[in-house]
């Protein structure tokens, strides 16, 4: 198990002092001016060398992400933009971060936005996280009372104010363009790349934008040194984690692991194993809804980071494990996940606005055995045409956990046709 | 997913004075010329303060931004958190039914809203005080099932707690939110394994549910009075010296307020303010500009009288402001003290001074 003084969020169940005077305790907020003193080609160097891929879930590279953004100013201001849109399903990571261990967060994106010649950064926090948006502004407004934001943040030289703004309910305002267009006021629709956010961003202007966890590593990241971060899991896979598992687990929880942990480990030291003994399982989601699932002949040797999950056709997301047991038909858990995709495609492109319907309803239907078993092929089909085809990424989530499903399980939804059982009610909404 | 506004629309809107000033202070986040980029935090605003959004909302808020009304529409009926009808009086109950909390028993919870509220989702209850929807993933997976009430999330639900929550809610009590199982937070239940030196000394609530019980507003409409609007980015020449004074924090005392009944006795009170004027006392942490007002109505104009209020003082004065416990909770008299003798609380230091 990772020690207690490996851990860089050390406040994530909220038990210690959460406020300024309890974070400086833990050690956040030291030798921040120093940090920044030496200067900007050195904290992006230092960010590449700890290996550290992004925690949002593509996994890009965090220091070759800010070397993107222009290095001169040509007049117009650079931008960060810290991507707290958590609604991945499964995924409940960051929460705990902004309400239990802000200061990690602030922190962190003073130093970014330094690192990326940005003097303004703005959070977009999910709408319903109302009592962390709450949290997180007191911890805001906490820094700007202490002089660690504003002008002359920290003493640091570097003038920097950091803005909360928030989203209404909409998972596709995680995508980092849909959350650009919905930062500046309008719906959610994400747009076409490029040109990329580094070249025009928020307001036409140098933006890079980073998943909460990503921002918040990165103080600790700069004190303790990329080579101790980059000690931790397997080469290309570096660092700590905040895994958030959730289920048919014993005792569910979020904690923070050294990469690579096998699955196993994972679930039997934190969360007190799999309902029912390990041999109970049925399937594991590894990286929240958008990544296939692994069947349970596979989660006896899987390593949870993103090589050996990728290499698995499935991927470690945001690290959110959703754990089914024997109880679960697995068939209705991926038609719920499709019900969800369908709720939330923006219906800018056209293979996902109706690719999404169709794929819900025909999982529907294998639900309950009432399809021919041609038409798993045709759904396979589908998934398909609508992968790939459209501006952002959604189409894609949508369409893997389909072909997961398929991959793995196809005996099952041919005994259910065959044997027309199926379950008795599935809510047709 | 088809969203349009409701056939019956109120003749208007406005802002509370509060909220109209929270709303202004919105806007100081954005450059000049992208207020647009207010539109969701203000038209949130808008349907905290009346429980939905109604077209004179969307009017005045597009009005307010410079914006056209078919913009401000676009977002409205693009976001789902957006009610465009009415909802019920006390609650509107949001069930996460994404994955997590579908395999933990969401199933159940949706049940219980459709026997209990009403049948379909959006529909009021035949008494008026709840309704109900089916949400896509809330972002508390680890604490599944739960459901959002107001602002605030019940995590690790039982169809029987969930019952019990419902009674409550219907019977005018806001139950605690957070887990309801004995977690804490995001720990594993029965105790951290990771960080558990922390176990021993925590506060008796996680963040959440802190907030939630210190401002009690979980399902309230908001006016704007709750939490103290602060723009510490905004600079003006006088703020220098407010940072250079380390402010002298106090501990919240966190002993849970006096449930029993208390006699109550009058205190002193004043039919005026006396010479020189009264005191600001929205500079106490509990007090906004209405319950101001109210204070005065009920004849308190100066620290120094609050400071002084016995137990069945206060308990007199708790009784006419219909914000049960606050005076305890707050511990205005305290506060009052400090003030009254020229001192800065934690709270004063950063409220906006008048004048």
């Amino acid at each position: 198990m990772l020690a207690d003084q490996d851990r860089i969020f050390t406040n994530i169940y909220g038990m210690h002092d959460r406020s300024l005077a309890g974070a400086r305790q833990r050690g956040h907020w030291d030798g921040t001016a120093g940090i920044i003193k030496k200067g900007r080609d050195w904290i992006v160097s230092e960010m590449k060398e700890s290996g550290l891929r992004g925690r949002g879930g593509a996994g890009f590279p965090t220091g070759l992400k800010w070397s993107f953004m222009p290095k001169e100013s040509d007049g117009r201001p650079s931008y960060l933009v810290i991507n707290a849109d958590e609604s991945e399903p499964g995924t409940c990571k960051d929460r705990e971060i902004m309400r239990h261990d802000p200061h990690t967060l602030i922190e962190g994106a003073l130093i970014a936005s330094f690192a990326m010649n940005a003097n303004t950064a703005y959070i977009y926090i999910r709408g319903e996280f109302i009592r962390e948006r709450e949290a997180l502004q007191a911890a805001i407004d906490e820094c700007y009372a202490a002089g660690l934001l504003g002008k002359n943040a920290a003493k640091s030289g570097w003038d920097f104010d950091l803005f909360l703004s928030h989203g209404a309910g909409a998972y596709i305002c995680g995508e980092e363009t849909a959350l650009l267009e919905s930062l500046e006021g309008k719906k959610g629709m994400p747009r076409m790349k490029p040109p990329f956010p580094a070249g025009a961003g928020l307001y036409g202007c140098p933006t890079t934008v980073n998943n909460v966890e990503s921002i918040a590593v990165v103080p600790t990241i700069l004190r303790r040194g990329a080579a101790w971060f980059s000690s931790m899991g397997n080469p290309n896979n570096a660092g700590t984690k905040l895994f958030a598992i959730s289920g048919h687990v014993n005792r569910p929880c979020v904690v923070e692991e050294e990469m690579s942990i096998p699955l196993r480990e994972l679930l039997e030291k934190h969360c007190g194993g799999v309902r029912g003994g390990w041999g109970n399982l049925k399937a594991v989601i590894p990286g929240g809804s958008s990544v296939q699932l692994l069947p349970h002949t596979v989660c006896d040797e899987a390593i949870m980071d993103f090589d050996w999950l990728r290499g698995q056709q499935s991927g470690l997301g945001t690290a959110a494990v959703i754990v089914m047991d024997q109880s679960v038909d697995v068939i209705k858990a991926i038609w719920r996940l499709s019900a969800f995709y369908k709720h939330e495609s923006c219906g800018q492109c056209t293979p996902c606005r109706e690719g999404t319907g169709w794929m819900m309803r025909v999982m529907e239907r294998l639900v309950k055995g009432e399809a021919e078993p041609e038409e798993i092929d045709m759904l396979w089909d589908v998934t398909k045409q609508v992968e790939g085809h459209t501006i952002c990424a959604l189409g894609d989530a949508a369409a893997w956990p389909i072909q997961g499903l398929i991959r793995h399980y196809r005996d099952e939804i041919e005994d259910r046709i065959k044997h027309k059982r199926g379950v008795s009610a599935v809510a047709a909404e | 997913m088809l969203r349009r506004l409701h056939h019956t629309q109120p003749e208007t809107f406005a802002f509370t004075p509060a909220n109209q000033a929270w709303a202004e202070g919105q806007l100081t986040k954005f450059p000049e010329g992208r207020q647009a980029s207010g539109v969701i935090p203000l038209l949130w605003r808008a349907q905290e303060q009346e429980g939905w959004l109604t077209q004179p909302a969307l009017e005045y808020i597009a009005d307010m931004l410079g914006m056209a009304y078919i913009r401000v529409l676009e977002v409205a009926t693009f976001y789902f958190m957006f009610q465009l009808q009415p909802v019920g009086s006390v609650a509107h109950i949001q069930v996460c039914g994404t994955l997590s909390c579908m395999i933990c028993g969401a199933e159940d919870l949706i049940g219980i809203c459709k026997d209990r509220i009403a049948a379909n989702a959006h529909e009021i209850s035949a008494d008026g005080k709840f309704s109900w929807e089916e949400v896509e993933c809330l972002g508390a997976c680890t604490n599944a099932p739960m459901v959002q009430v107001g602002k605030d999330y019940y995590e690790d639900l039982s169809a029987e707690r969930f019952n019990e929550i419902l009674d409550e809610l219907a019977a005018g009590k806001v139950p605690t939110p957070g887990p309801q199982n004995g977690r804490y937070a995001a720990e594993p239940l029965g105790g951290a394994i990771a960080l558990a030196e922390y176990e021993a000394g925590k506060a008796p609530l996680n963040a959440s549910a802190t907030l939630a019980t210190d401002i009690g507003d979980t399902i309230k409409r908001i006016d704007g009075t709750e939490v103290p609007l602060l723009t510490p980015w905004v600079r003006k020449a006088a703020a220098a010296d407010v940072v250079a004074k380390k402010p002298e924090t106090k501990k919240r005392d966190t002993k849970p307020a006096e449930t029993q009944t208390v006699a109550e006795a009058e205190p002193e009170i004043l039919s005026a303010a006396r010479d020189g004027g009264a005191d600001d006392l929205k500079l106490i942490k509990g007090v906004g500009p209405k319950l101001e007002g109210v204070l005065n109505d009920l004849g308190f104009y100066h620290f120094d009288q609050i400071e002084n209020w016995s137990a069945e003082q206060i308990e007199w004065v708790d009784n006419r402001l219909k914000f049960k416990g606050r005076i305890v909770r707050d511990n205005w008299t305290e506060q009052a003290r400090i003030l009254a003798s020229g001192g800065e609380t934690a709270f004063s230091k950063k409220a906006p001074k008048e004048g």
